[in-house]
């Protein structure tokens, strides 16, 4: 298992490198000059020059790569002018929320979604696989920052069932004792019930709104590859041999109509974290894509450089997971490799 | 096959295909009306959209059939008046990636060795980001103007016309009529992009249809959170981040219309690339 | 004589609805295996023959209808039968090997635990005496090391080895009646003869009855008691195996006998059947559905109904019979 782990690490090796250079490139094609963006608008050219010194933007770009480099195995990505803090220990604060909201959606989208696919698979034209499929079509086309909305407009405004839609906890609770960064697991492990439910009821309606964008290729994935092991060879051996629905719907289709799903996981992730920060946005969610707008509109380009090379990352490690995951499923690729 | 039958039998599959699913006729219809809307919206609204007034927060009326925003503005003609922003800058946008796009992947797939390496390391490396992210990164970068989200949401797009158009081209390598325009004495590139080409089209058609989805939600998105598009002018995404303060006090109609609109949008392309999918390519159903 | 047939097909018609139009897969055919018997089901593909072990299963799918007949199964009525009670009878009573037997398999559980899945679902056992009873069974159908080999997954066996864990499967309750569509078309040869052996040996020791579905009118004559000829969804002959050997009446029989390679025949001797199978969607099929590939035709022949002729135990559909 541990050669698998180290082979698949050096697989994504030159992603990682490719990811490294694009972000460097972002840096260097910061609109103006950077160094005297740098000085402030006050400086006069002397102060610009000295500054461009300093930052190496004298030096030939292979040297400034190197730099960058250098400064990346440092875990230096730069200062945020707008929080004064290193940036990456804002993002390092902010990420748990930012996982902790993603990830739920992923559950929901898929907590919905894989039934959802079954059920229209089972019955093929029936009204349950129409309606997967307007559900399915619907779910895609809905802008995430759209769907947030309605949804506070229906359940903070109209019904009162959610809390308003400002952030983690409200303003009377204090999070949880850190251990993971998770609010609803923090709050357990502290033995915390009144800051899971207030954190949980938090979560909701972003969690939802995420869920409802992940679902719809999720379903669709689950449908049509379960309709497809569904009229194989095995599923009728396994009729003839007489097991029962359940097994051969759960046991036999399911676990292999999984895994293209579990496959396509890696795009309905790149969808999941893109929407993620348009969803933080609209319900003022403390994570990392609310902190890239708020440095986007301040002008404050290490953070959203930060921000990108973090998501980078991270999207390079879930693939990864993923990519075990399935190993961890099919013992034809995990005995051959 | 003469010409006149394989092209009844196009009529035919497509008459097929539309009797099937009556939903893939329905999406030509909201096509056509996105389109007179972007071409004759401007000239046909009742108001100015930008114009301001004293009937700031009115609820939808006979007067303001979508109500209007905090400033008095008409919602109903501004988000008339933005399907053709909307639409011009996706379609702009995906009009870039289809031939940038097409021409990498059709070359990739035909000559292979270097040019296909070159292009999948491309491809790969765009698509090790979450593609919304890369695209608030380049637009950070190059500067937050509307052409550079036009380039970002091109660029998020490439890999997806690059890898289909690298499939379509490499499978076509072998077959029998580029054999016959070899032999004859075209040169590579020759038949590269008067045979291999033509033959890819169809099927790239189907995915600027699936793609121009995508691209508007993807510039929409990017105006949500500020880029690109600036206040006062009218764009679906903007108009709803300007409404979405207001739905926590009940004043829905500002956000929900553009954002309808822009769901409109979009499902009908999605809806009008599954159709078109099942005319040119019925093998890939799903 | 006195006792009734394991499974009796009478008069069963089966049609597909497909886009192009209604095939009729099968009209009106009908035979019995006794309990214990060896029933050879012989014919091209497309006469038929899988249709008719999937009808017997009630395992068609959702295009196929049956639309007469009548298929009795140890005293019950499969045609009547609901969903419950079939899924009962099948594994335990009657069961099915197949003809691509990796393809049969599920590919991702541990063979050992496919064949415990079968004794869970019909055997009243516990977990760890039907894992037991898997490994008993990988021994009795001939896999070394079995214990080992219940872990495989099918991807680790070869197509033999694989067939041999769907006849545990398909034995593993001792069932009454044992379908085996074309078990040994997918593998080489010395294999085909071994598990033609393992289903002949098996199926004796436990009085199991066996309809052999193949196309290899050689192999039904070798293994079977007897033998029911197919053409076109119609039953063109039923005769003992001896009998239809000695003498075939059906002329698409003889030509299927004169279509057979055997010891002491040149290949040039083997003579081809001319013409195809009829297009079964066509609306104007004739009585007997042989007749456009037939040198006896006469124009009786074209005058409906077909005549099913029973003469001492053997039945010929023919009005020129040889």
């Amino acid at each position: 298992m541990f050669g698998l782990l180290a082979r698949r690490l050096a697989a994504a090796l030159p992603t990682l490198a490719g990811v490294i250079v694009v972000t460097f490139l972002m840096t260097r094609a910061l609109p103006g000059d950077p160094a005297a963006y740098f000085a402030g608008p006050a400086a006069t050219r002397e102060a610009v020059e000295e500054i461009r010194r300093q930052l190496g933007l004298d030096q030939p770009l292979w040297v400034q790569f190197g730099d960058y480099l250098a400064d990346l195995a440092r875990g230096d990505l730069g200062l945020s002018i707008t929080t004064g803090q290193p940036v990456l220990a804002d993002i390092a604060q902010r990420l748990p929320a930012s996982a902790e909201l993603t990830l739920i959606g992923l559950l929901i989208a898929a907590g919905f979604g894989v039934p959802m696919g079954v059920a229209a698979a089972l019955r093929p034209n029936s009204w349950v696989d129409h309606l997967c499929r307007v559900i399915a079509t619907a779910g895609v086309s809905l802008p995430t920052f759209f769907t947030g909305l309605l949804l506070v407009y229906v359940f903070y405004y109209q019904l009162g069932w959610a809390p308003a839609p400002l952030g983690r906890l409200d303003a009377f609770s204090s999070p949880p004792p850190q251990v993971t960064g998770f609010y609803l697991i923090d709050s357990l492990l502290a033995g915390d019930i009144e800051t899971f439910t207030g954190a949980a009821a938090q979560l909701a309606l972003p969690a939802l709104t995420l869920g409802i964008f992940a679902l719809a290729p999720i379903a669709r994935m689950t449908r049509g590859s379960m309709l497809s092991v569904l009229s194989s060879d095995f599923i009728r051996a396994a009729r003839a041999a007489g097991l029962s629905g359940n097994t051969i719907v759960i046991r036999y289709a399911l676990r292999n109509a999984l895994l293209p799903v579990v496959t396509t996981l890696g795009m309905v992730l790149s969808f999941l974290l893109g929407a993620n920060v348009l969803v933080e946005k609209v319900f003022a969610w403390p994570g990392i894509g609310s902190y890239a707008i708020e440095a986007l509109i301040a002008s404050d380009y290490a953070p959203v450089q930060g921000f990108v090379m973090a998501m980078a990352i991270l999207y390079v490690a879930l693939n990864l997971v993923i990519d075990l995951a399935y190993q961890a499923i099919d013992p034809r690729v995990r005995i051959e490799a | 096959m003469s010409a006149s039958a394989a092209a009844g039998g196009t009529v035919g599959h497509i008459r097929h295909v539309l009797s099937e699913n009556p939903v893939t006729g329905l999406s030509f219809g909201l096509f056509g009306l996105l389109v007179l809307t972007a071409i004759l919206g401007p000239s046909l609204v009742p108001y100015d959209p930008l114009a301001s007034s004293d009937a700031a927060l009115a609820a939808p009326s006979a007067k303001h059939w979508f109500g209007t925003d905090n400033l008095g503005r008409d919602v109903f003609a501004r988000v008339v008046v933005a399907t053709r922003l909307d639409l011009g800058m996706a379609f702009a946008a995906v009009a870039l990636v289809f031939v940038t796009g097409t021409l990498a992947g059709v070359a990739a797939g035909f000559l292979g060795g270097w040019t296909d390496r070159i292009v999948g390391r491309v491809t790969d490396t765009i698509m090790a980001f979450p593609l919304f992210v890369l695209a608030m990164g380049l637009v950070a970068a190059l500067g937050n103007t509307i052409a550079n989200v036009i380039y970002a949401t091109a660029i998020i797009n490439f890999p997806i016309y690059a890898r289909v158009a690298r499939t379509e081209a490499n499978i076509r390598r072998e077959a029998g009529y580029i054999e016959a325009a070899r032999l004859a004495g075209a040169s590579t590139l020759a038949v590269m992009l008067f045979e291999v080409l033509p033959n890819v089209l169809p099927i790239m058609m189907v995915q600027v249809s699936l793609t121009m989805g995508y691209a508007i939600l993807n510039t929409a998105g990017l105006s949500f959170i500020g880029l690109g598009i600036r206040p006062p002018t009218a764009e679906w995404g903007i108009m709803v981040a300007e409404g979405a303060g207001y739905i926590v006090s009940g004043e829905w109609w500002i956000a929900l219309f553009p954002g309808l609109a822009l769901m409109l949008a979009v499902f009908t392309f999605n809806l009008m690339g599954d159709g078109l999918r099942d005319i040119v390519d019925p093998r890939r159903r799903t | 004589m006195s006792q009734p047939p394991l499974l009796s097909v009478e008069d069963l018609s089966v049609e597909f609805r497909t886009r192009s139009g209604t095939v009729r897969a099968l009209e009106a055919i009908s035979f019995a295996i006794a309990r214990g018997e060896t029933v050879g089901v012989v014919g091209e593909s497309g006469s038929g023959k899988s249709v008719t072990a999937y009808t017997v299963m009630r395992l068609l799918d959702d295009a196929a209808r049956i639309t007469s007949g009548r298929i009795m199964f140890g005293g019950l009525d499969m045609l009547g039968a609901d969903a419950g009670t079939l899924a009962e009878l099948r594994g335990r009573e009657l069961s099915m090997i197949f003809q691509n037997p990796r393809a049969s398999l599920n590919p991702i559980r541990r063979v050992g635990q496919q064949i415990a899945d079968v004794l869970l679902r019909h055997a009243n056992v516990g977990a760890k005496e039907a894992g037991e009873r898997a490994v008993a069974l990988l021994a009795e159908v001939g896999i070394p090391e079995p214990s080992r080999r219940a872990k495989a997954y099918p991807f680790e066996l070869s197509g033999g080895m694989c067939q041999r864990i769907g006849i545990a499967i398909a034995l593993a309750c001792r069932p009454a009646l044992l379908i085996a569509d074309e078990p040994t078309t997918g593998l080489d040869v010395t294999t085909q003869a071994t598990i033609m052996d393992l289903v002949s040996e098996l199926g004796r020791a436990r009085g199991m009855a066996t309809m052999l579905i193949t196309h290899d009118l050689g192999l039904a004559t070798e293994r079977c008691d007897r033998v029911v000829v197919m053409h076109a969804g119609h039953v063109v002959e039923d005769a003992p195996t001896a009998a239809l050997f000695a003498a075939p009446r059906h002329p698409y029989t003889a030509r299927l006998f004169a279509a057979t390679p055997r010891p002491g025949l040149a290949l040039s001797e083997i003579s081809t059947i001319p013409g195809g199978l009829p297009d079964l969607r066509r609306d104007d099929l004739p009585p007997c559905r042989f007749s456009t590939r037939c040198d006896r035709r006469r124009d009786a022949c074209d005058a409906p109904p077909l005549p099913r002729v029973t003469h001492q135990g053997r039945l010929v559909a023919c009005h020129n019979p040889l």
